[in-house]
């Protein structure tokens, strides 16, 4: 009994300590602002993290505006309501599915590849040997992953968003046959630049940075083995979709809900 | 270093793409205009009852959007409902002062806006006037009600 209760406290205190380092670590790190030299690290990550994402991203974002073009058309015809069909595919994408999807395939791609990378790099000890020689590992390996995370995400939901609302048109408008005029207008009447677009926006900002600190605090944080690898990269994914989902929540109740 | 010119042009490319995106969600799909605020004309009227008219609805002249409603309060004097409407300059003195202002839904479920039918009056409407005409929306339980007490009458 004692043993089941001692057994709980470790595991909290190791579960607050955990967060403790995650969170020094982020404070220590995101202060690593790309400096002169440091600019050329962050163009690689830039370019692995944000430019190498977008083919999946945009592949995705065109399905998932072409099937809410096909759903939202079957629905909606049964109310005679197939012009509302712009509004639907506009702000389902903009609120929610844009974001959301774009982290979660963020994490899978992106965030999975950051912790393997900084795993093994600290189980072959390259980071020991680093700090050896004087240099800082947070700023020079850290610290341009994320913040190639936190801009990428944003740019890389714009996309997503372009995708499925263009998605949407090709499916409902020169497939299904909804006027093509009455897409576009009811889709600008109803979308709000500051409500949804930038509303969207900050989501994945927030998601970006979260994500991107899970992968890179997972890889620097793991039990520098081959088993420690591979759990800290299935951790990062899983901890990155359940952290994406529920702050979709919480930022929605936030900004769209009564609560706002 | 031409690798690196390489990943520098990529990482440019999707930094523009990702601002055009951007531009283009809020032209294309919020459809903010850009360019400098027109010049309005300004017009008030009250209405018995707006339904559910809001400020940023459109104002419509034989169907074609002329301006939106800017404001919406309580006019506490007559305890009616006060609408300010911003219209395009070039309608500045030439809506008669007979004017009707309507409440209208566009479709069975859509949006409410307030559409202008002119008068035959030589005298024309100037910046701030109140349009005296209005039509109040028509509120759907008030014309069921109607109707049930036409029908028990009978």
């Amino acid at each position: 009994m004692i043993r089941y209760i001692a057994s709980l406290g470790r595991g909290t205190l190791e579960a607050l300590s955990a967060l403790g380092r995650a969170a020094m670590f982020l404070a220590q790190s995101a202060v690593g602002v790309p400096s002169r030299e440091g600019w050329h690290l962050w163009l690689r990550q830039m370019h692995f993290i944000g430019v190498m994402s977008l083919a999946i991203v945009l592949v995705s974002g065109l399905f998932i505006g072409m099937v809410l073009g096909l759903q939202g058309y079957t629905i909606l015809v049964g109310f005679g309501a197939e012009d509302a069909l712009g509004q639907m595919v506009a702000l389902s994408l903009l609120r929610e599915l844009a974001p959301v999807v774009a982290a979660l395939l963020f994490a899978g791609r992106a965030g999975s590849a950051l912790t393997a990378e900084i795993g093994l790099m600290k189980a072959t000890e390259q980071l020991t040997s680093m700090e050896m020689i004087g240099i800082d590992p947070l700023r020079r390996i850290v610290a341009p992953r994320l913040w190639a995370g936190f801009i990428s995400m944003p740019l890389l939901t714009v996309g997503f968003s372009v995708v499925g609302i263009w998605g949407g048109y090709l499916v409902g408008v020169q497939w299904l046959g909804v006027f093509d005029g009455s897409y576009w207008s009811n889709m600008q009447s109803s979308v709000a630049f500051v409500d949804d677009i930038l509303n969207g926006m900050l989501k994945s900002v927030v998601f970006g940075l979260v994500v991107t600190w899970i992968a890179v605090f997972q890889g620097y944080d793991l039990i520098p083995t081959s088993e420690g690898i591979s759990r800290a990269t299935t951790r990062t994914v899983v901890y990155s979709s359940l952290a994406v989902l529920g702050l979709d929540f919480v930022l929605t109740a936030l900004m769209f809900g009564e609560l706002g | 270093m031409k690798r690196s010119k390489m990943m520098e042009f990529g990482v440019g490319l999707f930094v523009l793409a990702g601002i055009l995106g951007m531009v283009f969600l809020g032209l294309r799909v919020s459809g903010i205009s850009l360019g400098v605020p027109q010049d309005t004309f300004t017009l008030e009227a009250n209405f018995a009852n707006i339904g559910g008219l809001k400020s940023g609805s459109r104002v419509a002249m034989a169907g074609v959007t002329v301006g939106r409603i800017s404001d919406v309060e309580l006019d506490t004097e007559w305890l009616d409902a006060r609408v300010t409407m911003e219209l395009d300059e070039d309608l500045e003195g030439k809506i008669s002062r007979d004017s009707t202002a309507s409440i209208l839904t566009s479709g069975l479920l859509g949006e409410q806006y307030v559409g202008l039918s002119v008068g035959g009056d030589p005298e024309m409407l100037e910046e701030g006037d109140t349009i005296r005409d209005t039509q109040q929306a028509l509120v759907l339980e008030q014309l069921i009600q109607q109707f049930v007490s036409n029908m028990t009458n009978d």
